[in-house]
């Protein structure tokens, strides 16, 4: 088995005298999917918000491969290969899809003042070059899509404006990839497509590891390698899916006490 | 005929109409007529945009985008001829190319990165009293003061934008309206800077020719004085034009959309929010400076009073009106906003009563403006593909 890619320990956020998160442990590997369960309020987007430098962590340590990523600037996180998702979208929607998708490949553009104002021959070649790996990636989720680059998001359906937002995260080749409860506001089918879909691309990406947030236990069953369960900022529960649904913990948290 | 040569004959026909509109505008007396014109550019430009004929033409200017810059610019300069020998409407052209400088400047701020400036008047009288003070008291050359004017503007601007780092929404906004005033106060009390009186400004001059002279034409006439700076204000505002298409359709342009969108997404995908927004709100200050440099020349005069709070609400009215992100809808809303009043002289008096009621019916009726601003193309020709 590969060395850990992410590993997270004793990761403690504190809102005031709230401990949403609490000396959380957590190791990723390379080319795994993990889902990240627990009910509302457990700390499962805290934990993202944390790992991408939104919230600053009050104690503990995340190292990415050989480097210490520790409460850095979100800018940085990028940088050093972890995209996501958001819970609720937050895509530009008066924007093209095509610039929604560039906002998510930044680390890969230039941004040099005067090359982007005068000039502009590099920008041409990485424009051109653009357009044709934004439409690869929309069509391995859907070629309607690809054809609507140049649209505003929108003008886009739910199913689409998803299908966007992973592929702006996907679209810099991370190493790792935080998706935040991908079902939200869609159907069952359109959930079940999607995740088709990404697991379909996650075979061109090499390396990619994947955490998952999920309501829908079904999509969590079906794609994950591994749970992790949260409870009151604390992991109750890790393993695999069948192992985790019966542990009584679990259950517990979910459905109440006896 | 070729796409390319009706491409041109689009182009032509658009600044040819407007370059009409705008003689008509400036030369006519009649209130009436005055007031229909207004009236008739509105709606003209609403039935435009609906019936498509504006996209047709938006479409040829982004195919070639210097020959639509360079025809338009022809266009400036024959509206300039033909106005020659008048004082009163030169100057007006003149204010309201200034005018769109400075508001492409705020729509670089507002319209791209999302910073309210509710003091963007202070960053033009900035260049105006730069400018005002090295004419006096330094032998620099006069078109290089220009520049020096506006890159003080920007300066003090960049040492503003970082306590609004620390805000956000309505706060940074507070922290502008405080600076406007904050300026105007200070040169009342300030002697140096003439106090309220103001100060005296030299003409402009470049290479020993004076712009404040008439030049005479022989026979033909004489041509005001105006008409030069009318000219130089002309070619700023072009440049500036061109200057803030190239930095909406590059990556840069795509960045200060993403901090206006949505900071917290910007920064998760590894763009820099504070320095875009430093970047955003110097260059649009620069832009400022500038207009306000030459506009310290042309008026010859400069004095706390024409730097008004209500000064920078006009401003804002002026992106607004013309849609907010729209470079091309500042062009219709500054000649707008600065003619109106000075032509009707019913509304001279209720003008920022008018201006305020017409943000409210904007913001309420036609929220992305006159000309609401079009989808981002990097490269010539982008709709078309």
């Amino acid at each position: 088995m590969s060395a850990p890619t992410l590993d997270v320990t004793g990761l403690t956020v504190r809102f005031g005298g709230l401990v949403a998160l609490n000396s959380f442990d957590f190791a990723l590997r390379s080319e795994e999917l993990v889902g990240l369960i627990g009910p509302n309020g457990s700390g499962k987007t805290t934990f993202f918000n944390a790992l991408t430098g939104i919230y600053p962590p009050a104690s503990g340590r995340v190292t990415l491969g050989n480097d210490d990523i520790t409460g850095l600037q979100p800018q940085r996180i990028y940088d050093a290969g972890i995209t996501r998702t958001f819970q609720r979208l937050r895509l530009a929607l008066s924007l093209s899809v095509f610039d929604n998708l560039m906002i998510g490949n930044h680390r890969n553009l230039y941004h040099g003042i005067k090359g982007n104002l005068f000039g502009r021959k590099r920008l041409r070649q990485q424009v051109e070059e653009n357009v044709e790996s934004s439409r690869r990636l929309l069509e391995q989720f859907s070629a309607p899509l690809a054809t609507r680059l140049f649209d505003s998001v929108f003008q886009l359906p739910m199913i689409d404006r998803r299908r966007v937002e992973v592929c702006r995260a996907l679209i810099s080749s991370p190493q790792i990839l935080l998706l935040d409860e991908p079902s939200a506001g869609m159907t069952h089918e359109e959930t079940r497509a999607l995740m088709d879909d990404l697991l379909a691309s996650r075979e061109r990406m090499p390396g990619l590891a994947i955490i998952l947030i999920e309501h829908e236990m079904g999509v969590i069953e079906r794609v994950s390698d591994r749970c992790v369960v949260l409870n009151y900022g604390q992991k109750i529960a890790e393993g695999s899916y069948r192992d985790v649904s019966g542990d009584h913990k679990v259950r517990a948290a979910y459905l109440g006490e006896d | 005929m070729t796409p390319g040569k009706r491409d041109f004959r689009a182009l032509i026909v658009a600044a040819g109409l407007a370059a009409l509109f705008v003689v008509l505008f400036l030369h006519l007396e009649a209130q009436w007529a005055i007031a229909l014109l207004a009236l008739g550019l509105v709606l003209g430009l609403y039935f435009a945009v609906r019936a498509g004929l504006l996209a047709r033409v938006q479409a040829a200017a982004s195919h070639h985008p210097r020959a639509a810059i360079a025809i338009n610019t022809i266009a400036g300069i024959a509206i300039i001829a033909v106005l020659r020998e008048e004082h009163f409407a030169l100057l007006m052209l003149a204010t309201v190319c200034l005018f769109v400088t400075v508001c492409l400047g705020l729509t670089i701020q507002f319209g791209y990165a999302g910073i309210v400036n509710f003091s963007g008047i202070a960053f033009f009288g900035i260049g105006a009293y730069t400018t005002a003070v090295l004419t006096a008291h330094s032998a620099i050359p006069h078109l290089l003061i220009i520049i020096v004017s506006g890159l003080v503007s920007g300066l003090i601007g960049s040492l503003l934008i970082l306590p609004m780092l620390r805000t956000r929404g309505h706060y940074a906004a507070l922290v502008t309206i405080a600076f406007g005033i904050l300026f105007r106060t200070f040169l009342e009390v300030n002697d140096t800077l003439g106090g309220p009186q103001g100060l005296k400004v030299e003409g402009m001059r470049i290479l020993g020719w004076s712009l404040n002279d008439n030049i005479s034409l022989g026979p033909l006439g004489t041509v005001s004085f105006y008409a030069s700076y009318a000219m130089l204000a002309l070619f700023v505002a072009a440049a500036a034009f061109t200057l803030i298409k190239r930095l909406e359709r590059s990556w840069i342009g795509l960045n200060l959309d993403a901090v206006r969108t949505d900071e917290t997404a910007a920064a998760s995908f590894g763009i820099d929010v504070p320095r875009w927004k430093i970047f955003a709100f110097t260059a649009g200050n620069c832009l400022a400076g500038v207009a306000g440099a030459i506009y310290a020349m042309m008026s010859g005069y400069i004095a706390p009073a024409s730097f008004n709070f209500g000064d920078s609400l006009l401003l804002v009215s002026i992106v607004l009106l013309g849609g907010s992100g729209s470079a091309l809808g500042v062009l219709p809303a500054a000649l707008l906003v600065v003619v109106l009043p000075e032509k009707l002289q019913i509304i001279q008096e209720y003008r920022l009563l008018l201006f305020a009621v017409l943000v409210i019916l904007i913001l309420r009726f036609r929220p992305d403006g006159l000309l609401p601003r079009t989808m981002r193309e990097y490269l010539p020709g982008w709709g078309r593909k």
